[in-house]
């Protein structure tokens, strides 16, 4: 592939839980590559395996249930499921920030936000407890909190939706990592504060070269960030590809689903959204073989045999199953 | 028509405490003079930046919390004042449902007594017409009868967002004010819930307020649209004219920022520059000319910004610093 090495690389990576049912795979063999500087975007449906993919490799699953099976996640040449617990506290929150995807579980709520700010600077740099002050409300300032160093004192709840999302952004980019993995950073703010955010994060990117696996349904928000785009379908990869790629030629049949029930300003108002028939089937009803398949109703061999993945033109990868798959004329 | 709904220079204000000692020092002033009806039927969209205000307006509404000044009247009666008790039976006809479909369903209770709660404190039917009803609640907003016996958290976001809204319409409401019901929820969801949205109002003849950020999904679903910038409304039009021919400086800046789902078509945002105003002690002319550093800005001070129809049915505040010149000469004459 490229001579660069990557910044981080995940190796077919399996994750499960322990449940009643057994142990189900909500990660079914994922693999990809982040640049350094570069931004890669997941999207896919709720409940494919975005956050769980994101949570193994920062080893945050919930614990005793999750587990990672198989797989490697390499990060700056170590592999981080062979990291301590003490060393990957390190990692999270030094050279790996994590923007959460539900802002008041990162958030303690009977702390005010300055303080929580300033214990990020404590732990990850030699920051005095005056400095670290001083940094937070900086960093407020930065995401576009409106008076800072009066909201610094404020409790989560006192915040609005938007702002305690851009307060968990702060966190995470407080320390300046390498790597910043956002599980829907976005979906709380308004389109000028999520453009003033994206920008942000563009530019601590250029200063930096640091690198972001950004996690959002919204293919607006990829189309504008992101370089690389995995798509992700009941815990596998079913297309993965350059970003334009993905908007203009998309290859499988999942991905043109998405693409279509997205509401564009040109849609007829009031008129009836296309949808993707059908629902996900839970982890314990999956088949081996191609999972959209089993959605539309299909039967036959190909629920039996996983599809391949394979590289159709330079850098875009799909699942080759012979339903799905489909090159546009 | 008659409206629905009349909101009447509506405040909203929060004390806030600050500095080392954390005295009050001031006001969030959240909601600041609001004015807004809503006809039998109709959808109006709310949008805004975030901490503008829209959540806290749609609470008042709802009365989950006490206005500090003016009114609210719901078919015709002033609501504004009503106690707890003398809410209770308006409760049926005016609904709320959340982003965060999660937090707002008690994680304890079944589905079915989650959907059958509204409906048992307002003493509807006896248990076994409660029994069909929330059977007939769950077909309609398209869950399997099976879910009743089931716990939220045993559902996905999509599926918990209706579950949210049988509870919802459980009591038949007229007005349901969904504080960004579809936020939360992936495209394909997403489109699922918002065509159940419209068939409801089209069946139900709802009335929504229908608060969220992607101006796509607002567009779609609305009649008319709203803009709130720092605790007041500063446009509102027709949901097409209002993005085919915005006329207030920030609409244009919201418009112009909707991320574009083409990578090729990546465009020129008008990003707003400055330091974004606060509610806490904010400028005491145009928010937006300040934050803009308009040259005008000077003579807002004292102004009355409030509503002009530049159109028919379509408003705009009536401020220098936000119109081109001949608006701002419009505006101006359609007000005195
Ligand atoms: N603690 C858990 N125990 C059992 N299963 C779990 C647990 N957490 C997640 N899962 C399952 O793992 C799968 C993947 O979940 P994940 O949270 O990664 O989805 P997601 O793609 O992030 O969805 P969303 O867009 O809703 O955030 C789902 O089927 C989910 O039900
Ligand atoms: N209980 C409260 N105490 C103090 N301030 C509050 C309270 N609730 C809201 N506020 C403040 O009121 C302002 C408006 O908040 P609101 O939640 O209505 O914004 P919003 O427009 O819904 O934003 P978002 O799009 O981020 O949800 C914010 O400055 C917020 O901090
Ligand atoms: S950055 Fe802050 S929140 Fe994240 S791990 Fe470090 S101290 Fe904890
Ligand atoms: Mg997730
Ligand atoms: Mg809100």
């Amino acid at each position: 592939m490229s001579d660069e090495e990557p910044l981080l690389e995940v190796r077919d990576l399996i994750t499960a839980f322990d449940t009643d049912a057994g142990l189900l795979r909500a990660v079914d063999q994922v693999s990809f590559q982040v640049k350094r500087g570069r931004t890669l975007g997941i999207v896919g449906e709720s409940g494919c395996g975005k956050s769980v993919t994101a949570m193994s490799i920062i080893r945050l699953l919930p614990q005793p249930m999750g587990k990672v099976l198989e797989g490697q996640v390499m990060f700056k040449g170590r592999d981080l499921q062979k990291a301590t617990d003490a060393e990957m506290r390190q990692v999270r929150g030094g050279e790996i920030g994590v923007i959460f995807q539900e802002p008041m579980t990162a958030l303690n709520p009977v702390q005010r936000i300055g303080k929580q700010l300033s214990e990020c600077f404590l732990l990850h740099t030699k920051m005095s407890r005056k400095e670290a002050w001083e940094a937070s409300i900086e960093m407020l300032r930065l995401v576009r909190i409106p008076a800072p160093e009066q909201r610094i004192g404020d409790y989560p709840h006192q915040l609005s939706g938007g702002m305690r999302q851009r307060v968990d952004i702060a966190m995470a980019l407080a320390c300046k990592p390498d790597l910043v993995i956002a599980d829907e950073p976005t979906t709380a703010l308004d389109v000028t504060v999520q453009a003033q955010i994206l920008d942000l994060m563009k530019q601590l990117q250029k200063d930096m070269g640091m690198s972001v696996i950004l996690i959002t349904h919204d293919l607006g928000v990829i189309a504008e960030t992101c370089d690389e785009v995995v798509v992700m379908y009941a815990g596998r990869v079913v297309e993965r590809a350059p970003v334009a790629a993905i908007f203009e030629r998309p290859l499988h049949a999942y991905t043109r689903g998405l693409l279509d029930s997205m509401p564009k300003l040109d849609t007829p108002r009031k008129s009836v959204l296309p949808t993707i028939p059908g629902m996900v089937a839970g982890l314990a009803d999956l088949v081996p073989g191609c999972r959209f398949c089993q959605r539309m109703g299909r039967e036959g061999p190909v629920l039996r045999e996983r599809p391949l993945f394979e590289e159709i033109h330079s850098g875009h990868w799909v699942e080759t199953c012979p339903n799905c798959f489909e090159e546009p004329a | 028509m008659e409206p629905l709904l009349s909101v009447r220079d509506l405040k909203m204000h929060f004390p806030v405490r600050g500095g080392l000692l954390l005295k009050s020092i001031g006001a969030v002033r959240a909601v600041d003079g609001v004015s807004l009806d809503i006809a039998p039927g109709e959808t109006v969209g709310l949008v805004g930046e975030s901490g503008c205000g829209k959540s806290t307006l749609g609470k008042a509404i709802v009365r989950l919390s006490n206005p500090t000044s003016g009114s609210i009247a719901f078919n015709g009666r002033d609501i504004t004042k009503l106690g707890r008790h003398a809410m209770r039976p308006l409760r049926s006809d005016l609904q709320m449902i959340f982003q965060d479909p999660v937090e707002s369903l008690n994680a304890r209770l079944s589905v079915r007594q989650i959907i059958e709660e509204p409906l048992v404190i307002h003493s509807r039917g006896n248990s076994a017409w409660r029994r069909q009803r929330v059977d007939e609640l769950l077909e309609r907003v398209g869950l399997p009868k099976s879910a009743a016996e089931r716990y939220p958290f045993e559902f996905s976001g999509g599926q918990r967002q209706r579950i949210g809204i049988a509870r919802a319409i459980a009591l038949e409401p007229k007005l349901i004010i969904c504080d960004e019901p579809v936020s939360a929820l992936d495209v394909s969801v997403q489109s699922q819930v918002l065509n159940l949205l419209l068939e409801l109002q089209q069946e139900m003849g709802l009335s929504y307020l229908f608060i969220a950020h992607d101006l796509a999904v607002v567009k779609h679903i609305s009649d008319r649209v709203a803009v709130m910038y720092l605790g007041k409304i500063v446009e509102l039009a027709d949901a097409d004219t209002i993005y085919q021919n915005p006329r207030h400086a920030y609409t244009r800046a919201l418009l112009s920022a909707i991320p574009e789902p083409d990578p090729r078509l990546r465009k020129k945002r008008i990003l707003l520059e400055g330091d974004v105003p606060s509610p806490i002690n904010p400028p005491a002319g145009s928010a937006f000319g300040h934050r803009i550093g308009h040259p005008r800005y000077e003579e807002t001070i004292g102004m009355d910004l409030g509503l002009a129809e530049l159109e028919p049915g379509h408003w705009v505040a009536a401020d220098p610093c936000c119109l081109t010149p001949e608006d701002w000469e419009k505006a101006r004459n359609s007000r005195s």
